[in-house]
């Protein structure tokens, strides 16, 4: 049974991308077969988080529109065997994706036997993010805990319950769930930052993770290796947590408290 | 920071101001979002027939659904400007 989850948030800039990098590295890790897509058509840049920018050859759009046949088109990852990505294409034309031709192309992923589909949406409300999430069985919303974000991240949700196929059909929800990131434990407990249970309250959501302000984030960016490969780091271990919760363990959050600090750092500061 | 700091009365912090604002923004559109799609429409065609009869102002419309004990209740306040129309 293939599930279609998506990766959204309507506000820009606020780790869909990274999230879905990483998600998607840490369900091939645990042994999922996995297809992640990138719905940014005319901004493609899922490939490079994952560091496969080189071997794009056929992209999303020439396998809807019969250019390319989508085996030509997946990228297998070169550390996972069972995870695949399709680029999104750089052209211009905003109506190169087409309800159908998703749906064409998500029903042939399913017969390859992938266990999960992951759509990497792009921001706002337009036609891409409208057809990232209208086919998707659970909704990951990637919020930052600040104003912007969750007020989209409130629209979004709107969206999950109105628009999609499972809303229209009537049968069935989509599942929501929060992903925060961009975390600061430290500030929220200076009362900078709204923190976790802020969050929740407003969205009226749960979190499935929080990850933590990280510089492994851009240290993995950089390099084209999601930050969850960095086992060492909070950020990495905080995606891996989050991805077990999607599986459905039960998992205590961590690094959500501030660091204490020691009697001497406090004394002579730090 | 002075000694005396501590009698000043504290700002809320700026996290708490912006779940206040936030909590205030979301409701209002929350509700705008379920209310029925013909609403916008009702309030345009109500102000022509109104402007008709009585000057009046385009915001001074309000037209809002809401729920009363299992009954919708669909409520429309028009205030009248001050004198009669010109």
């Amino acid at each position: 049974m293939t599930e279609i989850i998506v990766v959204t948030s309507g506000k820009g800039g606020v780790g869909k991308t990274t999230s879905s990098a990483s998600i998607a590295m840490g369900l091939a890790r645990r042994g999922k077969r996995v297809a992640v897509i990138d719905f940014d058509v005319g901004l493609r840049n899922l490939d490079l988080i994952m560091g496969c920018e080189r071997r794009v050859v056929y992209d999303f759009v020439n396998v809807i529109q019969g250019e390319a046949t989508l085996k030509q088109a997946l990228i297998k990852d070169k550390r996972f065997d069972n995870l695949h990505v399709l680029a999104a294409s750089q052209t211009r034309d905003k109506d190169a994706l087409t309800k159908e031709g998703v749906e064409r192309v998500l029903n042939e992923l399913k017969e390859m036997a992938f266990d999960i589909i992951l759509c990497d949406s792009p921001a706002g409300i337009e036609k891409g993010a409208f057809l990232a999430m209208y086919f998707a069985d659970r909704a990951i919303v990637v919020v930052n805990p600040e104003v912007s974000s969750v007020r989209d991240s409130d629209r979004i949700l709107g969206l999950l319950a109105s628009k999609t196929r499972h809303a229209e059909s009537g049968e069935k929800r989509v599942a929501q769930h929060l992903l925060l990131t961009r975390y600061n434990p430290e500030r929220v407990e200076r009362g900078d930052m709204m923190s976790i249970a802020d969050v929740q309250e407003i969205l009226g959501l749960e979190v499935l993770g929080v990850i933590p302000e990280s510089e492994s984030v851009l240290a993995g960016s950089n390099a084209g290796n999601p930050v969850i490969l960095d086992t060492a780091s909070n950020a990495g271990q905080a995606y891996d947590d989050a991805v077990a919760r999607l599986l459905g363990e039960s998992v205590p959050m961590r690094f959500t408290e501030a660091q204490k600090k020691g009697f001497l750092t406090r004394l002579f500061g730090g | 920071m002075g000694i005396f700091d501590f009698l000043k009365p504290r700002a809320p912090n700026s996290a708490s101001v912006a779940k206040e604002r936030l909590r205030i923004i979301v409701a209002q559109e929350r509700a705008q979002r379920d209310a029925p799609d013909y609403l916008p429409m009702l309030r345009r065609e109500l102000l022509e027939v109104l402007k008709k009869y009585v000057n009046v102002d385009p915001d001074a419309i309000q037209v809002k659904v809401s729920q009363e004990g299992g009954h919708e209740l669909l409520e429309l306040s028009v205030a009248l400007p001050d004198k009669p129309g010109a």
